[in-house]
């Protein structure tokens, strides 16, 4: 998130500028507050420890996969193929991680491996990312459907236990979302590594004139996607409990939509953690427990998250003029 | 000699390289048989892929970041906004064709005020609209169970010597594309916003029109191809556009267009779509599974993406 610092020189101009890019910061707290006043207008008891924890229940491995994506965008780069490879890591945990653990261990490792050689492929051939991406969906749904032809399998118990997890007071899935984000956000946002690793986005030529490897640092945004791809997938497979070659499809656009609406920008490295992981949130929300309490037919869900998207970069918008 | 090596060098013949080589990898599969039919088939299915690229490749050669990625719910309503005109009878066949184009075009339109309203990413932009179009094509189409009318079923399978007639008119359709593109002001214009942006401005573009005109363009096309589809395949279906999402990005990136914009590729699309179809035909033939399909056709992609290479980002 931008810091809002104040030049010491400040004229009227200044001042009002800073506050834009603080309201602008404040953007995707702003929105999910917004979503969960509304919920609690509509129906107060979901407002509880037990609401929350049936509300976010698949808030956490959208989160997940929202912050795997943001490591891609934050190269400038796009993962179409999250989704699927969410897909392909349920069917792996599903099957093998519980029959064999250093089978599935190996495997699950290994497509983080496939993750990082993608990096360096889109780096190397300087390919786009969407087409490789776009290719890579198939893959990874054909190697899921291999794994698990038919909608089955088990979670392994050790992985339901942590899912199962009820912590007193706060409800598991805000804890885990805060846990991530402050995690995800002292990593890439207060860790020197972390500012060459959103460099690589914002300006390559003069990372790369510092002496820095852009191959090496953009197989490690990648990696970290695959890593984070990855823990999306255990998580939904512990929730569900079952795996499904197709459960994860919808999580691409979802994942693009949550790192846009927690600020980030598609160019220039210019991402938040946190704004990533509140924006799945208020994703996660307003797809259904919003619009059930508002009695709206399912079919609108999908067209909620288009609206929603398109309302917060309105706000944006209308921000940003006066930022300048 | 030298002509040789030009011919080689031109990016697009290595999709009908490509294309021919799968083509006779099948045929020596079977032994022979089922050669022409095959090739008719593609044709038929091509055409559907050529038509979306089209639309496709002129938004890509905008320039960097320019990508329709709403034309699968596009291409989905308007084949529910055609079978609901259309009404199953004949007579009703070109107001149901012009009620796609225009859905397509109020879609595409659509996107562009996104664009330029938010200004935004094209990508972000098209995005959520798909999310929007793709809800309204739930509410209005699902259950939709209108058959095409029959003259217009028939239209879409008619073969002359064992061409379909849809394909002789998508030939004419590109070149007039190639002609739009290449010598008239309005593909100079697009191909010029590509290469430099500012600079078409400074030079009297009106880019804003433009670009305007190109997203409704991809968007009627796109229309037209939804009418099509539920013609061919006798129904309209939310998901019948699916695939374009990843085809029509994919024939016009093997079709040797740069993704960076500004130089674009007619006949590539064709090859590179003959490719594609083939390349299922050809996996269909073999007998392999669906994972090992998808598996397959997801790693010949990647690797046809890295053989051609790229100068650029799309974004």
């Amino acid at each position: 998130m931008t810091d809002a610092v104040v030049e010491p020189s400040s004229s009227r101009a200044a001042n009002s500028a800073a506050r834009a890019r603080m309201l602008r910061a404040m953007l995707p707290a702003l929105s999910f507050a917004l979503v969960v006043i509304a919920i609690a207008w509509l129906n107060p008891r979901a407002i509880s420890y037990f609401g929350f924890s049936l509300m976010l229940n698949l808030a956490i491995p959208i989160a997940l996969a929202t912050i795997a994506q943001m490591f891609v965008i934050a190269s400038n780069e796009l993962d179409l193929s999250i989704g699927t490879f969410v897909g392909f890591v349920g069917c792996v945990t599903a099957t093998w991680l519980r029959d064999a653990p250093l089978v599935g261990a190996l495997i699950l490792l290994g497509s983080i491996g496939v993750y990082a050689l993608l990096g360096a492929l889109i780096h190397l051939r300087n390919l786009p990312s969407i087409v490789v991406t776009l290719g890579m969906s198939f893959v990874w749904q054909g190697l899921a459907i291999l794994t698990l032809p038919t909608p089955g399998g088990k979670a392994p118990d050790w992985l339901s236990a942590i899912v199962g997890f009820k912590p007193p007071f706060i409800p598991f899935p805000i804890l885990a979302a805060i846990v991530i984000a402050l995690i995800v956000h002292f990593g890439l946002m207060r860790t020197s590594y972390g500012a060459i690793l959103r460099g690589s986005g914002g300006n390559p030529v003069a990372l790369g004139r510092a002496g820095w490897s852009i191959l090496r640092v953009k197989m490690t945004l990648f990696a970290l996607a695959g890593l984070f791809g990855v823990l999306s997938g255990m998580t939904l497979v512990g929730i569900t409990t079952a795996g499904d070659a197709n459960i994860g499809n919808g999580y691409t656009l979802l994942a693009i939509a949550g790192v846009i609406l927690g600020g980030g920008e598609f160019v220039g490295g210019r991402v938040s953690p946190i704004g990533a992981v509140l924006g799945a949130l208020t994703l996660a929300l307003a797809a259904s427990p919003l619009l059930t309490f508002m009695k709206i037919p399912p079919d609108w869900q999908v067209a909620a998250n288009g609206v929603i998207l398109i309302v917060v970069l309105a706000a944006r918008v209308l921000i940003s003029r006066r930022e300048r | 000699m030298t002509q040789i090596r030009a011919v080689f060098s031109t990016p697009w013949i290595w999709s009908f390289v490509g294309a021919f080589v799968v083509w006779l990898a099948t045929i020596t599969f079977t032994g022979g048989v089922g050669g022409g039919g095959m090739l008719t088939a593609a044709l038929s299915l091509a055409v559907f892929m050529v038509i979306v690229g089209v639309g496709q490749m002129f938004v890509i050669t905008l320039g960097p970041g320019n990508v329709d990625l709403s034309l699968p719910a596009n291409i989905g309503l308007a084949s529910a906004v055609a079978m609901t005109v259309m009404n199953g009878q004949d007579s009703r066949i070109a107001l149901g064709i012009l009620a796609a184009l225009a859905s397509g075009a109020a879609v595409g339109a659509a996107n562009y005020m996104l664009i330029w309203a938010l200004r935004i990413p094209p990508i972000i932009a098209t995005l959520s609209a798909s999310f929007i179009i793709h809800s309204i094509d739930i509410a209005f189409g699902r259950g939709l169970q209108i058959k095409p009318p029959p003259g217009f079923a028939d239209f879409t399978n008619v073969q002359f010597l064992g061409i379909p007639v849809m394909a002789m008119l998508t030939v004419l359709f590109t070149i007039g594309a190639g002609i739009a593109l290449n010598r008239m002001i309005y593909g100079r214009s697009v191909l010029a916003i590509g290469q430099n942006l500012r600079a078409a401005w400074l030079a009297g573009v009106n880019v804003g029109w433009i670009r305007f005109f190109t997203y409704t363009l991809c968007g009627m096309l796109g229309g037209l191809n939804g009418a099509l589809l539920a013609g061919y395949f006798r129904g309209a279906n939310v998901d019948i556009g699916n695939e374009y999402l990843l085809s029509s990005i994919a024939v016009v990136v093997i079709g040797g267009t740069s993704v960076a914009g500004g130089k674009a590729n007619i006949p590539g699309i064709w090859g590179a779509s003959l490719f594609l179809v083939l390349l299922l035909t050809m996996l269909n033939t073999f007998g392999v599974s669906a994972g090992v399909r998808l598996l397959l056709t997801g790693l010949i992609i990647v690797g046809v993406i890295t053989a051609a290479g790229g100068e650029k980002s799309l974004r």
